[in-house]
């Protein structure tokens, strides 16, 4: 009861006063630090002796409790090897990607090592409940254009895997990190990023991370210890704005808002929002801040500048997830029209909208673990072609299935629909209310069988998406 | 009311108690209803709407605390409708939507919070907050087990003359004890139904939609087999389940 947020007493308004000229948006960010030197965005990445990471050659300066003296570091060097080692036998004997047993080996040996990895990068982290893999493809795809690029391309967006991916890119000078909204703190503290992009913060997983006005109130902690950073935020969600009301320095994309059910009421105050999309506001005086960033269709505008965001990833909020990386990837001077064009490259995001050919079957594979991720996945889907959905409850999936309860499956267009996943039974009885005729298979594979040859969408929520990829032949190249 | 008449169905304040997706429990009951050829009407009623007071059925749902405390307050402007509530109507009412109907609600800082007074209950914060599927034995003759998801904070003590929904198998429920020393779970009083269960409650206990469509026409329920209903019963019901393979979590002793 009566949760007082952290940041109940800031006026918002006061906030958007550091927000960031268009323009200087790129530019800002490397201003107004008090000391260059500690400022990982501010030094000279390439030379310098006080900015050469150290587990390059003639090291002499780094960060973190491994750095004191040449003992911690040579224990430090080793702490990351056999990271890399374990990496590689978890890779050789297919228990897994490997980043996850990596990262903890390296954290285990040295807990400093993430802000020993860290130093003298310029990283971009990516957080929020719906799109953080996409985002952080489509923002590697961009910064690529400039430079090497670590990135924990396989989602596993907690320290381990932040930890795993700079390991595995020493050299690299960027680094995209996509991070778990409860582990934000944690590594935004041990990375000091240059950018953080935050996209939306919707109701996901309510039994592990409670309610998502808390999660707010916990990103937006994170957000003022880290006063140097960027915060790349989206101005059409009230919970990422109040989230990102404490942060130092904002800069706002009117990325969109797909899905409102968790913002009915001011996160700050409780109080009925007054909404007239895109405006919002409260008598508290929360509000939607001026975007620096806005869309135009698929046209982004800031300033007199207008990028045209040709994307293969399909869907309108991917065009949001676009906009939010090129803000980003501007604010780390790479330039719009430069960060487009890579991104518009991008046909799957870690098997997501991949085409997978079956005998005769083409799955398309799309991720939707919550009711924001399937207000945005329903447009997509194909009313033509038969659909499976799979639905598992494991702890990464949230174990509490009433979400389905929010998707409007009556919305569903497709002729023929199959329901399977540990939770079809789950599903099956949801679309019998919603008055859809399926079928019922909990295995996946079996229920593949049951539909007919040609093009087929498999909308699948987190594990049993990874469980599904892997036990389909090897993915084909996207269409 | 009579079977041939129209059940109006008010949905409360889905936009501010609907954190939980127990407006799924409006499409159920009108589904079983016009199932059965009795016609529905579901009421959505959000806070910028006023409220018809003449429902034959209202429902409340889970929601975060500031929008608790904002429903009690809205709820209490509406005086026809908190009559209703109070006096005429039935009520299910889940979770955040059972601690506003009580007494009161202390919140974190331990201040009480006055609830809308229609049952006879009181609750206030627990040690840790009781997240996991949840099994009761529901006293309604028939009804046998219900199941469910519960995710909250509180602990519900009932007045001396309030019965529980039912007494807790596996999970928390209330957090409290009956004076034969059961962990109770839930009110259950001739026209308010209250429980911690989510799921939502009646998709997964479709018996406990009928009782409550049967209290309501005065007409008994024939009955009504859905696909995926029974696989799903099993699914958290089973033996298996009860040994815990559904991931049963008792997270606050009593």
């Amino acid at each position: 009861m009566s949760d007082r947020g952290f940041n109940d007493d800031v006026d918002i308004d006061q906030c958007s006063t550091d927000v960031l000229d268009p323009p200087d948006c790129r530019g800002a960010a490397f201003e107004t630090t008090a000391d260059p030197w500690d400022d990982p965005l501010s030094a000279p990445t390439r030379e310098g002796p006080r900015n050469r990471p150290w587990w390059r050659p003639s090291t002499t300066i780094g960060r973190g409790a491994a750095m004191a003296s040449r003992a911690g570091r040579a224990w430090a060097r080793t702490a990351v090897r056999a990271g890399l080692v374990a990496s590689r036998v978890s890779r050789r004997v297919g228990v897994g990607a490997g980043s996850i047993i990596g990262g903890r080996v390296t954290l285990l040996l040295d807990p400093g090592a993430l802000s020993g990895l860290a130093v003298g990068r310029r990283i971009v982290v990516v957080s929020g409940t719906n799109g953080k893999t996409t985002t952080s493809h489509l923002l590697a795809a961009a910064l690529r254009t400039s430079g090497p690029v670590a990135h924990n391309a396989t989602g596993s967006n907690m320290a381990d895997g932040a930890v795993a991916a700079l390991a595995a890119a020493g050299d690299a000078e960027y680094a995209v990190l996509e991070v778990d909204e409860w582990h934000l703190a944690a590594v935004a503290r041990a990375v000091q990023p240059a950018v953080v992009v935050l996209l939306n913060l919707t109701r996901d997983q309510l039994d592990r991370g409670t309610e998502v006005r808390a999660v707010a109130a916990t990103v937006g902690a994170a957000l003022a210890g880290v006063p140097r950073t960027v915060v790349v935020a989206n101005a059409d969600d009230p919970m990422v704005v109040w989230a990102a009301g404490n942060a130092a320095r904002v800069c706002w994309v009117a990325a969109g808002a797909g899905w409102l059910g968790d913002t009915a009421t001011c996160p700050r105050c409780g109080n009925m929002l007054h909404t007239d999309r895109p405006a919002w506001s409260c008598g508290c005086g929360l509000t939607r801040p001026e975007p620096d960033w806005w869309l135009d269709g698929d046209l982004l505008c800031t300033g007199r500048q207008v990028t045209r965001l040709a994307l293969r990833l399909p869907g309108r909020c991917n065009i949001g997830n676009a906009a939010q990386a090129v803000a980003a990837a501007a604010a780390v001077g790479v330039q719009p029209e430069q960060a487009a064009a890579a991104m518009g490259e991008l046909a799957t995001v870690a098997g997501r909208f991949a085409v997978i050919h079956r005998g005769r079957q083409e799955l398309r594979m799309l991720l939707a673990k919550n009711p924001a991720g399937w207000a945005e996945t329903l447009p997509v889907i194909d009313p033509a072609r038969p659909v499976l959905i799979v639905i598992n409850a494991r702890e990464a999936d949230g174990r509490d299935t009433s979400w389905l309860w929010d998707v409007p499956f009556d919305k569903l267009p497709c002729p023929i629909i199959v329901a399977s996943g540990e939770r079809a039974a789950d599903l099956g009885v949801r679309l019998s209310y919603a008055g859809l005729d399926h079928r019922t298979e909990p295995d996946p594979v079996a229920a593949l069988a049951l539909l007919p040859p040609g093009s087929i969408d498999v909308v699948a929520n987190y594990t049993a998406f990874h469980q599904l990829l892997r036990r389909l032949p090897v993915r084909a190249g996207p269409r | 009311m009579t079977g041939a008449s129209t059940i109006r169905i008010g949905l409360l304040l889905p936009d501010v108690l609907g954190t939980y997706a127990d407006t799924g429990n409006a499409a159920v009951l009108a589904a079983r209803a016009r199932w059965r050829g009795i016609p529905t009407e579901i009421l959505t009623i959000t806070a910028d709407t006023t409220p018809p007071a003449g429902c034959d059925v209202y429902l409340l749902g889970g929601g975060e605390d500031t929008a608790q405390l904002f429903a009690v307050d809205w709820l209490r402007r509406h005086r026809d409708l908190h009559h209703a509530l109070d006096s005429s109507a039935h009520v299910l009412a889940i979770c955040a939507g059972l601690q506003i109907l009580g007494q009161s609600m202390r919140d974190r800082s331990g201040h009480d919070r006055p609830g809308l007074g229609v049952l006879d209950v009181t609750t206030a914060p627990g040690p840790r907050r009781a997240v996991g599927e949840i099994t009761i034995t529901c006293v309604i003759p028939g009804l046998g087990q219900l199941t469910g998801f519960e995710n909250h904070h509180g602990i519900t003590t009932l007045g001396p003359n309030t019965a529980p929904l039912g007494t807790v198998v596996t999970g928390t429920g209330n957090g409290t004890r009956d004076h034969t020393g059961h962990r109770t779970e839930g009110v259950l009083t001739d026209r308010v139904t209250g429980t911690y269960l989510h799921g939502p409650v009646l998709a997964r206990n479709p018996a406990l939609a009928d009782h409550l469509l049967t209290a309501i026409t005065g007409t008994e329920m024939t009955p009504l087999e859905l696909p995926d209903q029974a696989a799903l019963r099993r699914t958290y019901l089973s033996p298996r389940a009860a040994r815990g393979g559904i991931h049963h979590r008792r997270r606050m002793p009593q």
